[in-house]
């Protein structure tokens, strides 16, 4: 209920309207990888999906944030089901991987932002190597990618009130690891993917 | 909220049945006509038709609830065109906080002057202390790249989506001798002869436009088109004199003077549009584009027809 409040109120500030470019909004396995530029991707991202597939597909956050507050538990636990990993003091035990493996296992689609950290320049950087772990271990889940535009705009690092520019979402073509691919070319034509849905 | 007088009933009659005889036409053209290019022109003709019936009606049920809810529609207006014009303008971190004082403070206040009655202001905040204001904030901001551009912009994006805009809704407040509680009419005439002036020329101009008038801002725009258009709505605007607090020949200056204007409002947003590489402002109403694209004529007409009215008539 107030997961569905929160979506309509992302799209209706950012006006924001889903393009699905290389695939529909089908209810498949999925990991969508997009661009991070702004606190509010993955919620915008979550909001573009449409009722039924937003309720099984999870954003990654990290764990130090969102276990900062109350508010952020409640929201991350509740509203956005988010799965929570460790980004700092990554061991063995904590290893970010196992529950994102274990969410596509049990059949939940995820968001996923592979540049790690915010690019408030609207530059796309280099990715980590996490979604190639996860299109290794879990080959069915398709990987979708998602180029989201102008929200940086919206909420530039460092502000706290933001202002209605118009966003889209775009979802590109899914993309799987080919066989005897290695992970830097994999993880060089994800980028690309992503990459090509900013110049059309 | 006061009753609609019998000709405003009879306005809006006229543009239902106008609206009714094009529907028509649609559902006859898509039977009839063959072959698939034909069929797109027609669907996107039919999308423009069914967004008219949207705009008819929110636009009357506006002008029948009156003021308020008027000075509310076009402030709306304002706020969604200004979105579609800074959207494609591109702006920096450094224009945040300008950005978030134009259209969170700078457009509902010059409205809330409107509402007011506060002429002076209404007519000073934008172009004086709006445009002294955001190269303050902007530069208190920091950042000097293109410092001139993008303030500019956001200056641009004022006048033109706020403050030109207002004045169609501004005519509300004149008070012209004679004509006292009939301004809705006035604002009626306005955006009717823009409106059609734009639809009239699109038909000419299918109908026989040969000379293209700026190729390369508006490849759309014919001389053929504008001349037959222009003279059809001026016609047009004439023939609703009885409206009007105008003569018929006054009618059909004042006419004139929207659709030359309105046809430059639309050429120097196209222009805008050429440059940043795209067709439409925005995606708002199927076949039309984003607000932006829908009020460019009006933009540019409603503050001229606004300042004529007070001039001669008041």
């Amino acid at each position: 209920m107030i997961g569905r409040l929160l979506a309509f109120i992302a799209r209706l500030f950012t006006g924001a309207m889903p393009r699905w470019r290389g695939c529909g909004p089908e209810p498949k396995l999925r990991v969508y990888f997009a661009n991070h530029s702004s606190n509010l991707d993955f919620v915008l991202l979550w909001a573009s999906l449409p009722t039924e597939i937003r309720a099984q597909t999870r954003p990654i956050a990290a764990h130090d944030y969102w276990t900062s507050n109350p508010l952020r538990l409640w929201l991350a636990g509740q509203v956005f089901r988010a799965v929570l990993i460790e980004r700092k003091n990554v061991t063995r035990e904590n290893n970010p991987l196992t529950p994102m493996c274990a969410a596509l296992r049990a059949g939940e689609s995820l968001i996923l932002f592979p540049e790690g950290g915010r690019n408030p320049s609207g530059e796309i950087g280099e990715f980590k190597a996490g979604i190639h772990h996860l299109a290794r271990e879990v080959p069915e889940a398709e990987l979708v990618p998602v180029y989201i535009e102008n929200l940086s705009r919206v909420l530039p690092k460092g502000e706290i009130l933001p202002v209605p520019i118009l966003c889209s979402v775009h979802f590109g073509a899914p993309l799987r690891l080919e066989p005897g691919e290695t992970k830097r070319d994999f993880l060089a034509r994800a980028r690309e993917a992503v990459v090509a849905l900013r110049s059309v | 909220m006061t009753p609609p007088d019998s000709q405003t009933l009879w306005l809006f009659g006229g543009l239902f049945g106008l609206l009714c005889f094009a529907s028509l036409i649609g559902i006859i053209l898509r039977r009839t006509l063959t072959g698939e290019a034909a069929q797109k022109t027609i669907a996107n003709l039919n999308a423009r038709i069914f967004a008219w019936w949207l705009m008819v009606g929110v636009f009357g049920l506006a002008v029948v609830l009156g003021k308020a809810a008027t000075l509310t529609l076009f402030g709306l207006m304002s706020f969604l065109a200004l979105r579609e014009f800074i959207t494609l303008t591109p702006t920096k971190a450094g224009d945040h906080r300008s950005l978030f004082w134009a259209f969170f403070v700078i457009t509902p206040l010059h409205y809330w002057t409107l509402a007011t009655g506060w002429y002076g202001m209404t007519v000073l905040l934008i172009p004086v202390y709006g445009f002294l204001f955001i190269p303050i904030r902007n530069a208190l901001a920091g950042d000097s790249t293109n410092f001139l551009e993008r303030t500019a912009k956001i200056q641009w994006g004022l006048m033109v989506c706020v403050y030109c805009v207002s004045y169609a809704p501004g005519l509300l407040l004149l008070k012209i001798p004679g004509y006292t509680g009939e301004n809705a009419k006035l604002l009626f005439f306005l955006v009717t002869v823009v409106q059609m002036s734009d639809v009239l020329q699109y038909v000419w101009g299918k109908l026989c436009g040969r000379h293209k008038i700026a190729p390369k801002l508006s490849p759309s725009k014919t001389i053929e088109g504008f001349v037959g258009g222009a003279l059809s709505a001026t016609a047009l605007g004439a023939a609703l004199w009885k409206i009007t607090p105008f003569t018929p020949l006054q009618a059909a200056g004042m006419a004139a003077i929207i659709v030359v204007m309105g046809f430059f409002g639309g050429l120097v947003m196209s222009a805008i549009k050429r440059d940043r590489g795209v067709k439409d402002y925005g995606e708002l109403l199927p076949g039309h584009g984003g607000m932006m694209d829908r009020i460019d004529s009006l933009c540019f007409a409603a503050p001229v027809f606004f300042h004529a009215v007070r001039f001669w008539f008041t």
